[in-house]
């Protein structure tokens, strides 16, 4: 009985965009304005209502659509209401409405303030001063102060964040010279620590809640208490988590609607549905199938939004184990990226809702991405020729040699690559075994017992590289069972001495060059194929106003969100 | 119908559950066993919806599961667990198993009780319908939607249910158990869960309809050409009498033992229909659980089901003899 219900439920990750046809129009894809020439123009001029002000003065939806009820899904179920314990993406969708960052980011992912209305890095950047806001109160009543960021920042982030642990290690100690400014010390500068301090990424807690009790089992993380727009009323496991507007938030007038329902719906036919008979308003990361999203762009009772994924970006990657003879051979390696035909695989695969990759950075990330590095066309005679270079004839079957490709079953957008990536390889003589695997039987295969040759899976950047990136690339991140690092088994000296040097570059324009040349060396001996940035969509009832406002996308804390009458 | 001309069969029923929880705690212990072939724990599978764990990190929340102690530790810990009825605690939902579970208990208990009952009376007019009209047309229209029934996926119907109910006609709503927004109470609540409730009952309720309505058109079959059935005829006995009063009462054992299974089930035999429907019962959580790892929990549901299945096969045996008293009971 199991099997078609596997296959039905965990399509999750599935949507995607047009993203890539705006590529092939030759526009960036990172700004604005492009986004413009949309039918959903005026929508879209509204979502950037940080910037609208800028592009399109005097439009403002507010009035017209004060109070109500919005209805969103959030797919799967988050497990928890507070990101602080677990960064898994439900959590930080639902935690982000009621706990907020320091700063909060726009599409160039330039900081703005949120918590911190003014900040300071010093020229050798080992002191970060930020100001905090004043006269904000915490869901309780109670004023946060910046004991409560200090607090946060050193006992919970550093502490228990999975991805904080990193991020703040190089942080020694954080001072309150008042109640309103807090002065982080470093040992090393951290340059990638100022693009992971949004509300959904890295939320600040109240300290009188946590401080002194055991905080991964604190009531709080169930029932959380923060300085957001919304305030909890109810998580029913399985069933729905309601918010209410918080009528003591700092933005004076804000948020805009009363309530935020969230419901939980497991089967992605069953979602759809349930936007159709109008149940649902909102729903994002691409929790609608591929061969949906084109029915739902052309209703126009919907919204279909393509941004809000630039903080993520979540790359669809094969990892090439290095200790297999033949993948431990550069040519064969190369001779796989000449053999994968991408632009086909872009339609087939991702139903073009995604954006090739030339490397181990997207165009998403415009201050870091390089154009600058070996290229690989489609190109199966080369391909062949490298592999007989390599000394891998053809054998009396006609295949050079076998490799199993493994994946997580995450969805059928991995199927399809897999059964793509086997038709292409076939052609050159390299046969694919393929596997796929559920979550936890994948990790255990690739990370813990390094039993695979070829894995496919979703490796995130992040906001900035050496958040996300260079885990993959380091040698010294070779770490038997930790999942999510270099299970390649790549170490070359010159990599890990470009990456270190970038993880601690405070000047932005020399940070930039060491990381042009990771790129160019990621692409040489490709460790990593890199295939594509799928792009997650958020789809919208037509009423729906500001859904999309920034890079962070639903995990934004909707203050500014309103339906329209 | 007769009650029981006989002493209560105390020694019956000491004996039976002094078995099932022998039978409980083996049940308990395969399945432990069992789930530690699964690869990979909880803690990985938390560390992969993050997307990323350091090794440190990956070691201490394996040490707050206990997951880091020999196999053995672990077995015993939770067999005391289950002796004292602690079922534990859940670091996935981060709040105990026992609430967990029990939250969501009302919800899998209506749907699977109601669609038993719709499933029951269904089956049995249609089943006797059918006996009575052997090989005529009712009979074979109702074999024939009791087979299609019967060998359709219940997740296609429940889809197919939705599209043309909720999406297209707009009837019930798509899936849930309460519309949230509106926030009925008091006798609105109940007509809001009652509303929800159709779809799904119907569609769990139809796959045991097929299974009913064939088990009692057969046992009607057998006994509608005995001897006693002849002499009710003679005696100028209406049809419909003789069907439900005089037939039927020997026609029944097999249904009821197979709806004895069913009830036994009544825990996870719905997490397709739980699925499609976003009911949110104890079966899908289930599934969840067992594909995050969360062992623990899977194994506290799967032991509260073997309790469920014991106590439906002991009501089934006891009420053999209810329905016909020349069962003993041993």
């Amino acid at each position: 009985m199991l099997p078609p219900i596997v296959r039905m439920t965990l399509e999750g990750r599935a949507g995607q965009v047009r993203h890539a046809r705006m590529e092939k129009l030759g526009m960036p894809t990172n700004t604005d304005t492009p986004m413009m020439i949309s039918r959903r123009a005026l929508l879209l001029a509204g979502s950037a209502s940080l910037l609208a002000g800028a592009v399109l003065p005097g439009i403002s939806f507010a009035q017209e659509a004060a109070g109500g009820t919005l209805v969103m899904t959030i797919s799967p179920e988050p497990n928890a209401m507070i990101s602080a314990f677990n960064s898994a993406s439900p959590v930080a969708v639902i935690s982000s409405k009621m706990t907020e960052g320091l700063l909060r980011y726009d599409f160039e992912l330039q900081p703005h303030p949120e918590l911190a209305t003014a900040w300071e890095v010093s020229a050798d950047g080992l002191t970060i001063t930020f100001h905090l806001r004043e006269g904000v109160k915490w869901h309780d009543g109670q004023p946060f102060t910046s004991a409560d960021v200090a607090y946060s920042i050193m006992e919970i982030l550093k502490q228990h964040h999975p991805r904080g642990r990193g991020v703040f290690s190089g942080v020694e100690s954080a001072e309150t010279p008042d109640e309103h400014t807090v002065i982080l010390h470093l040992k090393t500068p951290a340059p990638a620590l100022m693009s992971a301090l949004a509300g959904a990424e890295s939320p600040i807690l109240p300290k009188h809640i946590y401080e002194g009790t055991d905080v991964l089992n604190n009531p709080a993380n169930n029932a959380p208490i923060g300085t957001g727009p919304f305030k909890f009323v109810e998580w029913s496991r399985g069933s729905h988590i309601i918010l209410e507007r918080n009528p003591d938030y700092w933005e004076a007038g804000h948020p805009l609607i009363d309530r935020l329902v969230v419901r939980n719906y497991a089967d992605s036919s069953a979602r759809v549905a349930a936007f159709e008979a109008d149940e649902i308003n909102l729903g994002g990361d691409g929790l609608i199938p591929l061969n949906e999203v084109k029915r739902f762009e052309s209703n126009p009772a919907f919204q279909v939004e393509t941004r809000g994924t630039e903080m993520n970006n979540s790359l669809d990657v094969l990892e090439c184990n290095m200790r297999n003879p033949y993948l431990a051979k550069r040519e064969v390696r190369q001779a796989l990226m000449h053999a994968i035909d991408k632009d086909k695989m872009l339609d087939i695969v991702w139903y073009k809702l995604a954006e090739l990759l030339t490397g181990p950075i997207p165009q998403s990330l415009p201050n870091f991405y390089s154009a600058d590095v070996p290229s690989y066309p489609f190109d199966p005679a080369r391909s062949e020729q490298l592999l007989e270079a390599a000394g891998l004839p053809k054998q009396a079957d006609g295949f050079r040699f076998k490799l199993r490709l493994i994946w997580p079953a995450t969805g059928d957008t991995y199927d399809r690559a897999a059964q793509f990536l086997r038709q292409q390889f076939r052609k050159v003589g390299v046969d694919l075994d393929l596997q796929s695997a559920d979550v936890p039987t994948f990790i255990n295969q690739v990370y813990a017992n390094y039993d695979f040759d070829l894995s496919m899976f979703p490796s995130s950047v992040g906001s900035d590289p050496t958040i996300g990136s260079q885990r993959f690339f380091l040698s010294t991140a070779i770490k038997q069972g930790t999942p999510f690092v270099n299970a390649s088994g790549y170490s070359n000296p010159e990599m890990d001495a470009v990456l270190n040097k970038a993880a601690v570059e405070p000047n932005a324009e020399a940070r930039k060059a060491l990381l042009a040349e990771f790129q160019k060396i990621a692409m040489t001996d490709l460790p990593m194929l890199p295939l594509a940035r799928p792009i997650y969509v958020t789809v919208a009832s037509a009423n729906v106003r500001d859904f999309i406002t920034g890079p962070e996308g639903i995990r934004s804390n909707y203050a500014t969100l309103s339906i329209a009458k | 119908m007769t009650s029981l001309r006989r002493p209560f069969p105390w020694k019956f029923l000491i004996t039976r559950l002094v078995h099932a929880v022998f039978t409980v705690l083996g049940i308990a212990i395969v399945a432990f066993l069992l789930l530690q072939l699964a690869p990979g724990d909880a803690a990985q599978a938390l560390a992969g919806e993050s997307g990323t764990a350091d090794a440190e990190y990956l070691a201490s929340l394996r040490a707050q599961m206990g997951l880091d102690r020999p196999i053995y530790e672990q077995l015993g810990a939770f067999l005391m667990r289950i002796l004292r009825f602690d079922l534990g605690y859940s670091f996935r939902y981060g709040t105990d198993v026992a609430s967990l579970i029990f939250s969501r208990m009302p919800a899998t208990l209506l749907l699977m009780v109601s669609s038993i009952l719709i499933a029951l009376v269904g089956g049995l007019f249609f089943g006797i319908t059918a006996a009575r009209h052997v090989n005529r047309l009712p009979d074979r229209l109702i074999s024939i939607f009791a087979l299609l029934f019967y060998a359709t996926p219940p997740f296609w119907i429940g889809l197919m249910m939705i599209l043309i109910f909720s999406v297209q006609l707009g009837w019930a709503p798509t899936g849930g158990m309460i519309n949230i927004v509106a926030g009925h109470t008091g006798f609105a609540a109940v007509l809001d869960i009652a509303h929800h409730l159709v779809l799904p009952a119907l569609v769990q309720a139809f796959f045991y309809f097929a299974i009913y309505t064939r088990l009692v058109r057969t046992g009607m079959l057998e006994v509608l050409n005995l001897e006693y059935i002849r002499v009710a005829r003679a005696k100028g006995i209406s049809e419909n009498r003789i069907a439900y009063r005089h037939a039927l009462q020997n026609a029944v054992l097999p249904l009821v033992t197979v709806v004895g299974t069913n009830v036994g089930t009544i825990l996870g035999g719905a997490v397709l229909t739980e699925t499609v429907f976003s009911w949110p019962g104890v079966g899908r959580l289930m599934f969840d659980a067992l594909f995050q790892r969360d062992l623990n929990l899977l194994l506290s549901i799967l032991v509260i089901s073997s309790i469920f299945v014991v106590i439906a096969n002991l009501v089934v045996d006891l009420l053999y003899c209810v329905i016909n008293p020349t069962v003993e009971l041993r």
